[in-house]
């Protein structure tokens, strides 16, 4: 009775029964799990500018696919999985020369995002289109498309565990990777289309925009606590699950604590758990750096 | 085409674009594209914020760049660079969502303000875009020296005093200005292509930097003034032809490169780079 009671007291009546919250939860949930498994590897490549350029590229496919009558899923995968190929391409594997390619790609794709919202405004009448693609809406999400999320989600995750010892190692020291054999080239093509694919999913639950967040937010949070690749993997997922499901009720409950009861929405909710999170992790992390260093002064 | 409306927008289209050339060789030769893109997209919080209390679009723009640009040189004290622009774009974006679900603003205006309404600029809009872009330039005028050792040997650079972290705040107040001056008239799309593109394509064409810059600007003139003038026929969003004019001229660039490295390898490899 206890429990029941403290947790009315958090959760607003009627969370659990409602059908857009279940799928949200589930939702939610797979594309943290995704996004936190590739996430820990976009961090440690360097490569938090082409997971968030792909969440951008991806509303020209959205955008073209709320033309076709597809569901935007499809049009998001297809046009991440066409521009990762691109990236990688004409980007060089230099740091430098990566930042211009994704830069230029960034900027074609969102080009045709213009154009292909413009016909959507155009041609249905329908303003919301461009709000939309854009900033996503979890709660909106048919039920139907939860088994092809899933799916694609235990793709980009088999991808990432079967290329996950050669990635460590090229994601560590490219040289070194090459020393010994490794297809670098395949390793980076295989990893930009298990990105694509976690960018696809978590533009679709909180918005291509803010599907960074759960992509670099609980990665950078899990590496500041362990230096492990596989604790660190499943830190990112945990944090990553975490923040969007306390985001789901934070704004579901905030339907009757704001002042105009209209809700604020899930994405600006789940991006202040993702960051507070950090910050905070963070902290912990350099005041124990510090304290070890003034406690044993000798030892360094 | 020339007609008394559209003035106004070749003004500032013109102004945006030399603007854009000058600080995009920069941007490509620091690899800061990421930061180019990050703080106009996440400067759009601050125009919706400043229309929920009422406030001119640009101080909200202004407002938020800078803290963005803040943000990005404090987190990225402790996180990669990389990792410290994404957490900063990110959480301006939540707040732009907040910020757009409270107001009742309807949806054109934000798209104008994502991809630019250039063709609706304003004669008054015109004064502030000139005297912001004259300060970027000043700004990049003065950093000329400490920016060009810091980006291309940031080690000579520090043994000459010149510290790389402020160099690199400097730098990000630099574009925090061009996204002051230019999402108003030419939105945050057209702003990103511009700062990119064009200084990504003079780089493939030559090494020296002020000779870079000043192709850097030629072609984001170009990029622009065709943009419009195919906008203004064929009644296409601006953006789509920026976006792909960009893309092309990077091509073009990128195809001289190959061919330049297979005609006369000894020169190939010359480059600005460390």
């Amino acid at each position: 009775m206890i429990p029941a009671s403290i947790g009315s007291a958090i959760i607003e009546p009627g969370f659990f029964s409602s059908a857009p919250v279940q799928v949200a939860l589930v939702v939610g949930a797979v594309a943290a799990v995704v996004s936190g498994v590739v996430g820990v590897f976009t961090v440690a490549r360097g490569q938090s500018f082409a997971g968030h350029s792909l969440a951008d590229v991806g509303t020209a496919g959205g955008s073209a696919a709320f033309l076709l009558g597809i569901s935007p899923l499809f049009g998001f995968v297809a046009m991440n999985l066409i521009a990762a190929g691109v990236m990688e391409l004409i980007g060089i594997r230099r740091r430098r020369g990566r930042d211009i390619a994704t830069g230029v790609v960034l900027g074609a794709a969102l080009g045709l995002a213009a154009l292909f919202l413009y016909f959507d405004t155009t041609s249905t009448s329908t303003t919301g289109a461009t709000i939309n693609v854009l900033f996503g809406s979890i709660f909106t999400l048919p039920s139907s498309m939860v088994p092809v999320i899933v799916a694609l989600s235990a793709l980009a995750i088999a991808i990432t565990l079967f290329l996950y010892r050669p990635l460590i190692l090229s994601s560590l020291s490219p040289d070194l990777a090459a020393a010994r054999g490794i297809p670098l080239r395949f390793v980076g093509v295989g990893f930009l289309a298990a990105l694509a694919l976690a960018v696809s999913l978590s533009a679709i639950t909180i918005g291509a925009i803010l599907s960074t967040a759960l992509l670099i937010g609980p990665a950078a949070t899990a590496l500041r606590l362990t230096k492990r690749t596989g604790f660190a993997v499943a830190a990112a997922a945990v944090i990553g699950v975490g923040a969007t499901w306390l985001g789901v009720v934070l704004a579901y409950d905030s339907y009757y604590w704001t002042p105009s009861h209209r809700g604020w929405p899930v994405s600006f909710f789940v991006v202040t758990v993702v960051f507070v999170l950090y910050l905070v992790v963070n902290l912990v992390a350099t005041r124990r750096a510090s304290g070890r260093r003034t406690s044993a002064p000798e030892a360094r | 085409m020339f007609s008394q409306f559209m003035i106004n927008a070749w003004e500032a289209s013109t102004i945006v674009a030399v603007v854009a050339g000058i600080v995009g060789f920069f941007t490509v030769l620091r690899g800061s594209s990421f930061a180019a893109h990050a703080l106009p997209n996440g400067a759009f919080a601050g125009a919706a914020g400043a229309s929920l209390i009422g406030a001119s679009t640009i101080l909200g723009l202004g407002v938020f760049s800078l803290l963005g640009a803040v943000g990005i040189a404090i987190l990225g004290r402790r996180a990669r660079r990389d990792v410290a622009t994404a957490l900063t774009i990110v959480v301006m974006l939540g707040l732009g969502s907040l910020f757009l679900s409270m107001s009742t603003e309807y949806a054109p205006e934000i798209y104008s303000l994502l991809f630019g309404e250039v063709l609706g600029v304003s004669s008054n809009e015109l004064l502030p875009t000139a005297v912001i872009g004259m300060i970027c330039i000043a700004a990049i005028i003065v950093l000329y020296r400490p920016l060009l050792l810091t980006s291309v040997v940031p080690d000579v650079a520090e043994t000459r005093g010149i510290k790389g972290h402020w160099m690199e705040f400097a730098f990000l107040l630099v574009v925090a200005l061009v996204t002051t001056m230019a999402v108003p008239v030419v939105g945050t799309l057209l702003i990103f292509s511009l700062l990119v593109s064009p200084a990504a394509a003079a780089r493939s064409f030559t090494n020296r930097p002020l000779a870079a810059m000043g192709l850097s600007v030629v072609l984001a003139l170009v990029t622009v003034w065709s943009a419009i003038a195919l906008s203004y026929t064929s009644n296409l969003p601006i953006g789509f032809f920026v976006g792909t004019i960009g893309a092309v001229t990077y091509a073009i660039g990128r195809g001289w490169t190959v061919r330049r490295r297979l005609t006369w390898p000894a020169f190939g490899g010359a480059s600005l780079r460390p």
